[in-house]
């Protein structure tokens, strides 16, 4: 009897720091997934924020830049693709962020053109309210780099915890899966470079 | 005298208590001192690249981290009290930064660094951080999360351009900073008010007030032991606290208002998203 009670005993104590550390485990990971989704949502938005600046650039360009159309449908053409991505937080795999990504990238690509064309209008260049747009463009590439470096950081940080041991063994139990980083800009994706 | 020390029986209290007293106001002196001279603009750098967070007697100390020595102690203290009056009745965080360079892009490095700090307060994210970089010719705002939607990224760079760089072209730095300043707390007008207490940390520290009211006490206690002529005959005890002690509050360690130059309760956590602009002259 004393043996069965001390065995038991023994089960109980093992299995109260068991539980203990699977609970531990879990809300952490929950926690970083948290932060990694929120970290998401404002990646999300910076974009966004992108997005709503173009209908207004493009409508001032149009005022002075009548004959460069075929930029600027690109431009709407992928804003337009652009923000017809979207991607479920809880579950971002690697090829979603591509896609995503590249969409971006076209629309990064587009407005850097864009950019580029305005050179040959020093009346529109000197326009106030493109100024203000100008700005309001480049504060937002930059919004875009931080959100983008701050999402890699939790990701980073949610992976790592749920990759190793003994993390690991449990990860797959309670359905953890990796998140996607964002992939290092190759050229195209590089911000258009507003230069004052 | 010292010799009395090793022969406890022929202590003479009184001395005793003198000599107390004297280490006391001595230790007091250079408590205040070291407070003056607190050497907060050694910057130093973290593993991230970024400068290290203050401590937190010194984020309430100041609000314009001279790094590069652009402004005269004068100045800097000017801004300083402009930036503490705004936050006490606001609660909105301008700090100010110069240094002589940044390798990196300026923008990023500064929203950063601003971000680490934690410049503004955690809930509304209403903080404002200025970085002029010397030798590059750049100085950027950047704007809390909670502040963007008023001071736009081209409001801005409308204020860095019509408002700062007139005077930086001019090697007028203080009054770059102060006309930028005032261009954003018009900006910011009316979006912000200070809940919290505003009284608090107006005056002395609770500390200083409480080391005060035992050093008296032990004053008081020595002169009455002395039973003499009290005050007057207690072997110069308090003169030296009248002219040593009185002078180092005089002399600038408090009236010159190193102290509240910066923010009560310190940084508050606040975030940066990036936004903001950046101009050169």
């Amino acid at each position: 009897m004393k043996k069965i009670l001390g065995i038991l005993g023994v089960i109980l104590f093992i299995g109260f720091f068991a539980y203990k550390f699977f609970v531990g485990f879990y809300n952490t990971a929950i926690d970083y997934q948290e932060n990694a989704k929120n970290a998401w949502s404002k990646v999300e938005s910076a974009y966004q924020r992108r997005a709503d600046l173009i209908p207004n650039l493009v409508e001032t360009v149009k005022g002075y830049a009548k004959h460069e159309k075929e930029t600027l449908e690109a431009v709407i053409k992928a804003r337009a693709t652009a923000t017809q991505m979207k991607i479920d937080p809880a579950n971002i795999t690697p090829e979603q962020l591509a896609k995503f990504q590249q969409a971006q990238q076209g629309l990064g690509g587009a407005l850097s053109r864009l950019l580029v064309t305005v050179e040959k209008y020093p009346e529109l260049k000197a326009d106030k309210h493109f100024l203000e747009l100008q700005s309001q463009l480049e504060g937002t590439e930059n919004r875009i780099k931080v959100e983008r470096d701050r999402y890699n950081d939790a990701v980073t940080h949610y992976n790592k915890y749920i990759r190793k041991f003994p993390g690991n063994l449990l990860a797959g139990l309670f359905g953890f899966n990796q998140m996607a980083r964002f992939e290092s800009e190759k050229g195209a994706e590089k911000a258009p470079k507003v230069k004052f | 005298m010292n010799y009395r020390m090793k022969f406890p029986k022929t202590i003479n209290y009184a001395t005793l208590k003198r000599k107390f007293l004297y280490i006391f106001i001595l230790l007091f002196g250079f408590t205040l001192s070291g407070i003056a001279q607190e050497s907060y603009l050694n910057l130093k750098v973290d593993k991230d690249g970024l400068p290290a967070v203050p401590s937190k007697s010194i984020q309430e100390q100041h609000s314009v981290y001279d790094y590069a020595g652009l402004l005269q102690e004068q100045e800097r203290k000017l801004l300083e009290q402009k930036l503490k009056k705004y936050f006490d009745s606001t609660s909105t965080q301008i700090v100010i930064a110069t240094v002589n360079k940044v390798n990196d892009d300026i923008s990023l490095y500064a929203t950063e660094w601003a971000h680490k700090w934690g410049i503004g307060g955690k809930e509304n994210d209403n903080g404002v951080f200025l970085l002029v970089s010397k030798d590059d010719r750049k100085i950027t705002i950047r704007t809390g999360y909670g502040v963007e939607h008023r001071l736009t990224d081209a409001l801005s760079r409308r204020i860095i351009e019509e408002k700062i760089i007139p005077y930086f072209r001019q090697g007028n730095y203080y009054g770059g900073l102060n006309a930028g300043v005032d261009a954003i707390i018009l900006a910011l007008k009316g979006e912000y008010k200070n809940i919290k207490s505003n009284n608090k940390d107006e005056g002395i520290p609770l500390w200083i007030i409480i080391l005060f009211i035992i050093i008296i006490i032990i004053l008081l206690s020595s002169a009455n032991k002395n039973s003499g002529g009290g005050w007057h005959s207690s072997g110069g005890g308090p003169i030296i606290f009248s002219s040593g002690g009185r002078s180092s509050w005089g002399g600038g360690s408090f009236g010159g208002g190193s102290f509240g130059g910066g923010f009560s309760g310190g940084f508050g956590g606040g975030g940066f998203g990036g936004g903001g602009a950046t101009g050169s002259w």
